[in-house]
């Protein structure tokens, strides 16, 4: 097992070291000067050529790189060329909004999709399977953003039962401890602003967790089905374990590994989907402030987010590569 | 012939995937015929017809079947020529990224070796980044437009091809037939394109079905973030990122391009889901 993580470890580096490189060669494939993007039409030749030597453009290429992998190394992610603040600082001030609406989203689509999945399972070529699986089919196909527009026009607008937009309202202050609200609010026995993040956060944890839940329950019906034709199932069966039993016990359990190895692999691509849904409820997370950075050509801000991201998609495939080694020996071994 | 009509029998037992196909004629007809079903140029301005609802609604008009958005354009004409767009994106798209996975995952299979782990090392790098992301980043180096998002959705749907082509001619490239050929002298191109290559197509026709769905999907999205297409082209996730401002006063500008677009991806899914059924039955069992 040792020598597999190790392995499986190791080959982590040239994929790191080539999303550094597709980074860092943004800003030079991007036509025109940075510096001279930085500062507008109406900056000089001496102030373009200062901000140049400032920004390290006059070096040759490759000891730009490597200036910027020892930045990166030192943990130094650049500074916002707009607000000037630390790319680092700002992005740890959104991205709690980001995990806290993605974790959510994800709660929802394995609570429901794994539900609807074994309920078509187990009562195959039902009226019930036929429309969850039309359902999930429609889930995959629908666009997030207007999922997540429909959501607030019916709940929102119609009904009124929900915030149209945002995180929470402004009557509420919440002492920032861990950066989620609904944990941040509970720990300071503040209900009322729980129930608000709560409102808040419903609508675009449906609409960022639709697709998943659809692929989820996919997954889940494929193979408790596959899980169901098995041997040990007719055993359980024939010893007299009840329905239940045999659903829950014997076959969900074997039948989960598939679908875990995909809600790990989609934990990575959610962050991502949350950039279109936190621009559909302005939910102040990373999304929202990666597609201004696109409009502003911020690129320090593009460079570090995608590097981040790709980072934490990294390890979460490396981790679920390893869970699945340790489940199934077969992996491991080959 | 008998092949073909084999196939039409086989893929009409799916009633979802015919319901997809006629969605994707639908579009076709749609976008072939634009300047005959709509009753207006998607441009054409009417502003003493600002914010009609839709014909249905209580002071909707006939003349506007779908309502008109805040510039009095006709919402159902903008739809209409939207469709152009939308298969336009789905083809340019998918053109890129199946012809240079084709490229990448045959070369890399069928040379094996270090040819095979390089090219497969590029695939990794790029899937360690989330798709929209990565649009996001090339669309942010070329500048948003409706082309840097088509350049973009077919860049990064490349691995996802050089991965099914390279799989599909892995378990090829050591046939009988492969190897009879390569003993009556044929040379290395030839037996990767006019050899190996027809006999891999059915996974790669499902891909690239379901890849255009996708692609269309994506497009919205870039469009809706305002990296894709700019006003005032129809562009469907363009329109509804317009009308954002209208959800209280008119949904009508919200709804029906979302719609366009959702049962475009859902046609296209459904006849992916209906080839995969026919051509590939056991990528199917693999869920």
């Amino acid at each position: 097992m040792l020598s597999y993580v190790l392995k499986r470890l190791l080959w982590t580096i040239p994929t790191l070291f080539g999303v550094t490189l597709l980074v860092f060669s943004m800003v030079h494939l991007t036509p025109g000067d940075p510096a001279a993007a930085i500062l507008g039409d109406k900056a000089n030749a001496r102030s373009v050529a200062d901000l140049r030597a400032k920004m390290g453009l006059d070096k040759p290429l490759y000891q730009q790189y490597f200036i910027y992998i020892n930045h990166l190394a030192h943990g130094d992610f650049g500074r916002s060329a707009n607000s000037n603040e630390e790319v680092m600082t700002e992005f740890l001030d959104r991205f709690p909004a980001t995990v806290e609406l993605s974790l959510v989203a994800m709660l929802i689509a394995v609570f429901f999709g794994i539900g609807a999945g074994i309920i078509s399972a187990v009562k195959r070529y039902s009226i019930f399977d036929y429309g969850s699986m039309f359902g999930a089919l429609a889930g995959v196909s629908m666009p997030v953003f207007w999922l997540g527009l429909m959501l607030i026009y019916f709940f929102s607008v119609k009904l009124g039962w929900l915030p149209v937009s945002g995180r929470l309202g402004y009557e509420f202050d919440i002492e920032h401890v861990t950066g989620l609200y609904l944990v941040d609010s509970l720990i300071a026995h503040d209900y009322a602003a729980f129930w608000d993040a709560l409102k808040h956060l419903i609508l675009p944890a449906i609409a960022l967790g639709t697709i998943p839940m659809a692929i989820i329950a996919r997954m889940t019906r494929s193979s408790m089905i596959e899980v169901m034709k098995e041997e040990y199932i007719k055993t359980a069966r024939a010893k007299g374990c009840t329905r239940f039993q045999v659903i829950f016990i014997h076959a969900l359990r074997n039948a989960m590994m598939p679908v875990i190895t995909v809600i790990g692999l989609m934990l990575g691509s959610l962050f991502a989907g949350a950039i279109l849904t936190e621009t559909t409820f302005s939910w102040p997370g990373i999304g929202k402030w990666l597609v201004n950075a696109v409009y502003q050509r911020d690129f320090a801000i593009i460079q570090s987010t995608t590097l981040i991201i790709a980072i934490v998609f990294i390890i979460i495939n490396f981790i679920v590569d390893l869970l699945y080694a340790f489940i199934n020996p077969k992996i491991r071994l080959s | 012939m008998e092949p073909f009509f084999e196939f039409i029998k086989q893929y009409r037992k799916n009633r979802a995937a015919v319901f997809g196909f006629f969605i994707a004629l639908a579009l076709v007809i749609m976008a072939i015929f634009a300047p005959w079903i709509a009753p207006y140029l998607p441009a054409d301005q009417h502003l003493a017809d600002r914010l009609i609802p839709p014909m249905w609604d209580a002071g909707g008009s006939a003349a506007h079947l779908l309502g008109t958005d805040d510039f009095g354009r006709d919402l159902f004409s903008r739809i209409i020529y939207g469709s152009r767009i939308s298969l336009m994106v789905g083809a340019i798209s998918v053109g890129v990224s199946l012809s240079f996975g084709l490229v990448m995952g045959i070369t890399a299979a069928y040379f094996g070796g270090k040819v095979d782990l390089f090219i497969m090392r590029i695939v990794d790098i790029m899937l360690a980044i989330p798709a929209i992301l990565l649009a996001i980043v090339i669309v942010s180096i070329l500048g948003p437009s409706l082309y840097s998002a088509m350049t973009a959705i077919g860049i990064v749907g490349i691995p996802t091809y050089a991965r099914i082509v390279r799989a599909s001619v892995l378990a090829e490239r050591e046939k009988e037939y492969v190897i009879a050929s390569r003993i009556n002298g044929s040379s290395n191109l030839r037996l990767m394109f006019a050899v190996i290559l027809p006999n891999c197509a059915s996974p790669i026709i499902v891909q690239a079905t379901m890849g255009f769905a996708s692609a269309v999907l994506e497009a919205a999205g870039l469009s809706f973030l305002g990296l894709g297409a700019q006003p005032p082209t129809p562009e469907w996730g363009a329109m509804l990122s317009d009308s954002l401002q209208f959800i209280t006063t008119a949904p009508w500008m919200i709804f029906y391009p979302g719609l366009a677009i959702f049962l475009t991806v859902l046609g296209f899914n459904l006849m992916g889901d209906g080839l995969m059924d026919v051509l590939d039955p056991k990528l199917k069992e693999k869920g």
